[in-house]
């Protein structure tokens, strides 16, 4: 069987598995960003307490194995009375995972915004918080930007773990399709050349753009 | 601690300063910056701040804007305290809120101009009347546009700070200030960043503002000559104290302390 047959014969099945790798990575970017902006907002709080929380939450999901944490989320979690589906769980874990990797970057983005901004904002009597959402923010934004273009990368990596819980994924599909073809090198040499697309066609360029966009924004294009 | 008892709520009667300083006192760690400092400047006097590095004079203009905390004393503008507020009948340090609308009064101007990267030059002016006074987007940006065609300004209003030179940003940075109608503007050596050549463009603006504008003004600069031109007043600073005050002509004319002749004749020989 040629290298096409073979294509030909899976194709569907690599589609279905790439369409739920797509969806696992665009809800767990989600929360990882959600999770990334308040944990790194939390991060630079005055209130002691809400630093330390934020601080565990960063600790505890980049100091283990986003493996373990999946495990826990999808085997443990049960256990105590929370059960998720297989696919929620699979994106939350990486979410988790990876929000606490964006946190650092929110946080060092902030912080890298010159004092004087904070100052000058200040100075129009800017409320907190609108001076962190008008000011501060769009300009940590763009120092942030190719730094996240690297953790979205590692997050779309990252969702092939999803598989070892069962869901449905590219990872998943070539595992199968290996497993009834035995055609190893072809079944698992097709899921690579589709993440490198996701990753290099996809994702990259578009954190570009977004990067160029932003950059516009700010006059420094 | 302090005895508060001895700070009036608010301050009355004829001549009530528009910016007070009573017994101020400002210290990081031991180092104590400014000592006891009382201070006054009427409605519409220009008062020019100079003195050796390191003197407080930046930190006066700061405990102005409420950028520092204070250690001791009170701040009154317009009669008001600034950094205190009433509480059962005495003054207690301000919470972020009074603060927030005490300071509105009150613009400055850095050394570095600290406009906002991300907006233009129109959309920086706009940026407080629009967002902290709540002004209709259009009275907001005539307002600005007024602002920026009295700084010369006009014609580069869609301009990101990033195109425009020091001279250029720091006369946004002005007009920035002045849409929020403070009654105290500050200025910190706003032209020490600038090339030689465009500083006369920010001197220019600030000269218009004292012949045009009864702002009152607190201004520290190293430029002698325009402070001399300019001032009402002029308060030689050294180690956190007011070594020597008085008008231009008798201070730079004839100075009597001896701290202020030596450093005037540095300067001098520096220039
Ligand atoms: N945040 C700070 N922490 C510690 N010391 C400071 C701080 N800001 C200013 N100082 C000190 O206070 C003194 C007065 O500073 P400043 O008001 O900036 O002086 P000037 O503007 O006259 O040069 C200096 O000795 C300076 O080192
Ligand atoms: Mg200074």
């Amino acid at each position: 069987m040629s290298y096409w047959e073979f294509l030909a014969q899976n194709a569907p099945r690599y589609l279905d598995g790439t369409l739920v790798t797509i969806a696992q990575f665009f809800l767990s970017a989600m929360l990882a960003i959600l999770l990334a902006l308040t944990a790194g907002l939390m991060k630079l709080s005055r209130n002691v307490a809400v630093r330390w929380t934020a601080g565990v939450y960063i600790e505890i999901f980049r100091g283990t194995s986003l493996l373990i944490q999946l495990y826990w989320i999808f085997f443990v979690l049960p256990l105590f009375g929370l059960t998720l589906d297989k696919f929620y769980a699979g994106f939350v874990a990486v979410g988790l995972n990876l929000g606490a990797y964006g946190a650092e970057l929110v946080r060092g983005g902030i912080q890298s915004v010159p004092k004087g901004q904070w100052e000058a904002a200040y100075a129009i009597s800017m409320s907190p918080a609108k001076r962190m959402y008008r000011i501060i923010l769009p300009q940590a934004l763009l120092n942030m930007l190719p730094p996240w273009g690297n953790l979205m990368i590692e997050l779309l990596k990252a969702t092939a773990l999803v598989s070892l819980i069962s869901v449905t994924d590219l990872m998943f599909e070539a595992k199968q399709i290996n497993g009834s073809t035995f055609l190893s090198a072809q079944a698992f040499g097709t899921a690579l050349i589709i993440y490198y697309i996701l990753a290099r066609l996809i994702v990259t360029p578009f954190m570009r753009w977004l990067e160029r966009i932003m950059a516009r924004k700010l006059g420094r294009a | 601690m302090e005895d508060m008892s001895q700070y009036p709520l608010e301050l009355s009667g004829p001549d009530v300063p528009m910016v007070r300083f009573m017994n101020v006192t400002k210290s990081y760690g031991a180092l104590t910056v400014l000592d006891n400092l009382n201070l006054d400047v009427s409605e519409g006097e220009m008062v020019t701040v100079i003195g050796p590095s390191g003197s407080g004079k930046t930190t006066v203009l700061r405990m102005l804007m409420t950028l520092e905390t204070i250690n001791g004393g009170v701040i009154y503008v317009d009669g008001q305290p600034l950094t205190h507020m009433a509480k059962n009948g005495v003054l207690v340090p301000a919470d972020a809120k009074y603060l927030r609308r005490a300071r509105s009064s009150i613009g400055m101007c850095f050394q570095h101009f600290n406009l906002f990267p991300h907006m233009t030059a129109l959309q920086n002016c706009m940026e407080g009347p629009v967002q902290v006074l709540g002004l209709p987007k259009a009275e907001a940006r005539d307002r600005s546009e007024e602002l920026l065609s009295m700084v010369g300004m006009i014609d580069k209003k869609d301009q990101h700070p990033s195109r425009l030179s020091g001279g250029q940003q720091q006369r946004v940075a002005i007009a920035r200030a002045l849409a929020m109608r403070p009654k105290v503007m500050l200025f910190d050596e706003v032209t020490s960043a600038l090339d030689p050549e465009v500083i006369g463009e920010v001197t220019g603006v600030i000269r218009k503002l004292v012949a045009e504008h009864n702002l009152t003004m607190l201004m520290v600069t190293h430029q002698m000559g325009f402070a001399r031109d300019i001032s009402d007043r002029v308060c030689f600073f050294y180690q956190g104290k007011i070594e020597e005050q008085g008008p231009p002509e008798g201070l730079f004319g004839n100075p009597q302390r001896e701290r202020t002749q030596q450093f005037l004749s540095a300067v001098k020989a520096a220039d």
